[in-house]
């Protein structure tokens, strides 16, 4: 059995909400059927006021083992350091300092969403509330715990971004620490599993005939590619969104709208208006990943005098207009 | 008298504490503090207008459409754009389904765990209520979590996921439905009925949507026996344990309305109280009172929000006197209760206004209201997918380079508002009124105390209890939204 302990900080909820999305199977049944066992969830457990202080303390007295510790939600420091913005309900004690001495009891930290792992949307604008991850502050090493920080298995912060996180994401880390003992090649520089940050919200995207031809759309409901004016950024972004799909058969550029490459630090803050692509001299200035410039330029230039016209008029519409054309092996 | 200080109040989303005060075993008066402050409507200053569909439905996660709606719906009426038709449906279905979604899940997984306490055991009903609600081990949870995941999926082909979609926009959305999605979608929803009318209900939603007094419903719930479905297991239990006189307060009701249908409301705008009844919103007299929350500003000044400020510092966070991050919103000076039970009243559901009538606004009737919005919801929801053709999903008009706009729906838990000011392009003042912030503000200047304040006053506690039972029926019966509530 592993002992989990969930607790949610200066965050929206939202990743609790979709780990609930859970599927095949669904959340409690994967936690029971991999000897997960929850200590403590917010909005799962039965226990509330002195039952889950007397837990915490128990945990922090020895008595009680913490395997994996779960945080959602950005660290709030603020004001001046006093982590007042927030406190812990009942303990009258910030969530920041519960959480250090939490961690440091931890085989496993996770740090669950882009809240708890970058800072996320919660450090946005001014940052008012001194908002941070666990052990990164946008794209540095540090946040709360520190740099130097290590969990009782000897693993940094594991930091399962995204805004929301997949539940998949969830799922399959926590699965991994039980069923494999994971070791620090098995994320990423920002300390993100590679089990969802290996691959391109580009790959699988359905609007990839439409990028290979620079057919795009202008307007929201369009069907053509939405890197050229509508701020996509799925050919930079790290997951999985578009191959393992969300609650069912989504992702964000099939519900019609740009990759905003939430799993990413600094998504929050990306300098111009999310929907619009920041462009220098006509040429958008993030290019895909691992693309030289002048390479995509001269490519780009090339098929976009190619482009059928077929993808062209489809590529400013809501409805299909124009099917591929049939191609019949005899020809009448 | 004694202190109780119950916290982390869990199964509500996000975090929250009550002080209360105890005297000869009943609460005599309580404070609810919302513990955390994010600041969105400091983060949303300065922003171009249009990035606020991206931060405002991450202020929350359970009610993150609802967020987006009224953020669009804001930016619409500053820029006197209209929704085209489907769009309009799209937005209904959206915000329909995650309702329908918080609904269900606050009565499995936040509400009916509370009867699976040992506090309990000694009552006959005890084992089959422990065996089917029990939190994480009972049955239901088992059942409830794969019919909430599928009834999502709703959500996977409108509105690319869920939470925190970006497809709603001010002129509709930005998916169209193709035919063979219309036709995945009624069969999303087909059996999503089919699971409330063998699970949830136990009966055909046409039945449960025929019930129009409490006579009926005593009837109805009497044909079986109680363990049959898991809305008469409730209606037992809130016979049981008198539920129907638990958590009263002054039954002053207010809802923003919702479902625009060529422009008119499925669920009607107004407010309601005992003395006037049904009367029109008078939403100027709308303000937000700052005595008692850990804010800077002036404590007797109280503003409307579109004049509305938002500031916290270090001394703010020392205020004497204050107890919550969250604003106390008044309407006409008055506290007002808002969600399912204020919805039905104010939209003339005769089943809710004979409950009311009888009993207020209590434990039973709040929980009562939000069940029969969920059968009442899904036959609209058929409707309007049904509805859904090939015309355009979204008008693309220019949004106003200056204005101001309000944006007014309901979301799950009740009226939720976003008024918006713009200038040159760019948010100049952003101010949220959740629902929970009406439901559970603290005191204001004249000591008023919030919705939930009030209904915990007259609540038992037993001997020994350290978190009353009593006070956590109460408390859950409000479904709060605390990561709403402060923003």
């Amino acid at each position: 059995m592993a002992n989990l302990l969930w607790l949610q900080s200066g965050g929206c909820g939202g990743c609790t909400m979709s780990l609930l999305n859970a599927e095949s199977p669904d959340l409690v049944s994967t936690l029971e059927n991999a000897g997960i066992n929850v200590l403590w969830h917010p909005s799962l457990s039965e226990q509330t006021g002195t039952e889950v202080k007397a837990l915490l303390n128990q945990i922090l007295n020895d008595e009680i083992a913490l395997d994996i510790f779960c945080i959602e939600g950005a660290l709030l420091r603020g004001p001046h350091g006093t982590g007042r913005y927030h406190m812990l309900g009942g303990t009258g004690i910030a969530m920041i300092e519960w959480a250090e001495k939490l961690a440091a009891k931890a085989k496993y930290t996770l740090a669950i969403g882009t809240c708890a792992a970058f800072g996320g949307v919660s450090t946005a604008g001014d940052n008012i509330t001194d908002a941070t991850g666990l052990q990164f502050e946008g794209e540095l090493r540090g946040g709360l715990l520190g740099s130097d920080y290590v969990s009782q298995e000897k693993l940094p912060v594991i930091n399962v971004s995204g805004c929301p996180v997949h539940p998949g994401w969830v799922t399959e880390t926590l699965l991994s620490l039980v069923i494999d003992k994971p070791i620090k090649e098995d994320f990423d520089d920002f300390a993100r599993p590679r089990l969802y940050t290996d691959q391109l919200v580009h790959h699988g995207c359905t609007r990839n005939e439409y990028y290979e031809y620079k057919a795009s759309a202008e307007l929201p409901g369009e069907q053509g590619c939405m890197m050229e004016h509508m701020g996509c950024l799925g050919t930079q972004a790290h997951a999985d969104c578009n191959t393992r799909l969300w609650n069912g058969q989504g992702s964000c550029t099939r519900g019609g709208y740009a990759c905003i490459n939430c799993t990413a630090p600094e998504f929050e803050e990306p300098r111009h208006s999310f929907t619009e692509t920041p462009k220098i001299a006509g040429i958008p200035v993030g290019l895909p990943t691992d693309m030289p410039k002048a390479w995509f330029v001269a490519l780009a230039s090339l098929s976009k005098a190619a482009t059928p016209e077929r993808l062209k008029h489809n590529a400013r519409s809501e409805q299909l207009i124009y099917p591929p054309t049939l191609h019949k092996k005899n020809k009448s | 008298m004694s202190r109780l200080l119950v916290g982390p109040f869990n199964r509500v989303e996000g975090d929250l504490d009550i002080a209360l005060e105890v005297e000869a075993h009943k609460v005599v008066s309580a404070r609810v503090n919302s513990t955390l402050y994010r600041g969105f409507e400091q983060i949303l200053v300065g922003k171009p207008t249009l990035d606020a569909l991206v931060y405002t439905p991450r202020i929350c996660g359970i009610c993150s459409v609802s967020q987006s709606i009224a953020c669009a719906r804001a930016i619409a009426n500053a820029s006197g754009l209209s929704m085209t038709p489907n769009g309009e449906r799209s937005q209904n279905l959206l915000l329909a389904n995650e309702s329908l979604t918080d609904l269900l899940t606050h009565f499995y997984l936040f509400f009916m765990p509370d009867f699976a306490r040992d506090s309990y055991a000694h009552k006959s009903w005890f084992k089959p209520m422990r065996d089917r609600f029990k939190a994480v081990e009972g049955t239901a949870a088992k059942e409830i979590l794969p019919a909430r995941a599928k009834f999502l999926h709703v959500m996977g082909v409108m509105a690319g996921h869920w939470p925190h979609t970006l497809s709603i926009q001010p002129g509709g959305t930005s998916k169209p439905v193709t035919r063979p999605e219309r036709l995945r979608l009624l069969a999303i929803l087909a059996d999503f009925r089919r699971f409330l009318e063998t699970t949830v209900f136990g009966d055909n939603l046409d039945v449960v949507n025929s019930l129009a007094s409490v006579s009926d419903l005593t009837n109805w719930a009497n044909e079986q026996p109680f363990n049959d479905s898991d809305f008469r297991a409730f209606l037992y239990l809130a016979q049981d344990l008198d539920l129907y006189s638990l958590g009263q307060n002054d039954n002053r009701f207010l809802s923003f309305g919702n479902f625009s249908e060529s422009g008119d409301l499925l669920v009607k705008q107004g407010m309601w109280t005992t003395e006037g009844g049904l009367q029109d919103l008078p939403l100027d007299a709308i303000a937000e009172d700052i005595s008692h929350s850990w804010m800077d500003g002036v404590a007797e000044q109280a503003l409307h929000p579109s004049q509305g400020l938002t500031d916290v510092s270090l001394q703010s966070s020392e205020k004497p006197g204050a107890y919550s991050w969250c604003k106390a919103p008044r309407l006409n000076g008055q506290v007002f209760e808002t969600g399912a039970i204020a919805r039905g009243v104010i939209s003339g559901v005769p089943l809710i206004q004979a409950l009311v009538t009888q009993s207020g606004a209590n434990v039973a009737t709040r929980v009562i209201a939000r069940m029969l919005e969920l059968a009442r919801t899904i036959p609209h929801m058929q409707r309007w997918v049904t509805d859904l053709d090939s015309e355009p999903y979204c008008h693309n008009d220019e949004i106003t380079k200056n204005g101001t706009g309000v944006g007014l729906m309901e979301a799950a838990r009740g009226s939720l508002g976003h008024w918006i000011e713009i200038k040159n392009r760019r948010i100049q003042r952003y101010q949220i009124i959740a629902p929970t912030t009406w439901n559970f503000s603290p005191r204001d200047v004249r000591d008023q105390p919030g919705a939930l304040e009030k209904a915990l006053e007259g609540a038992p506690v037993l001997e020994g209890e350290t978190d009353p039972v009593s006070v956590q029926h109460i408390v859950r019966s409000f479904d709060p939204c605390m990561v709403c509530t402060v923003h």
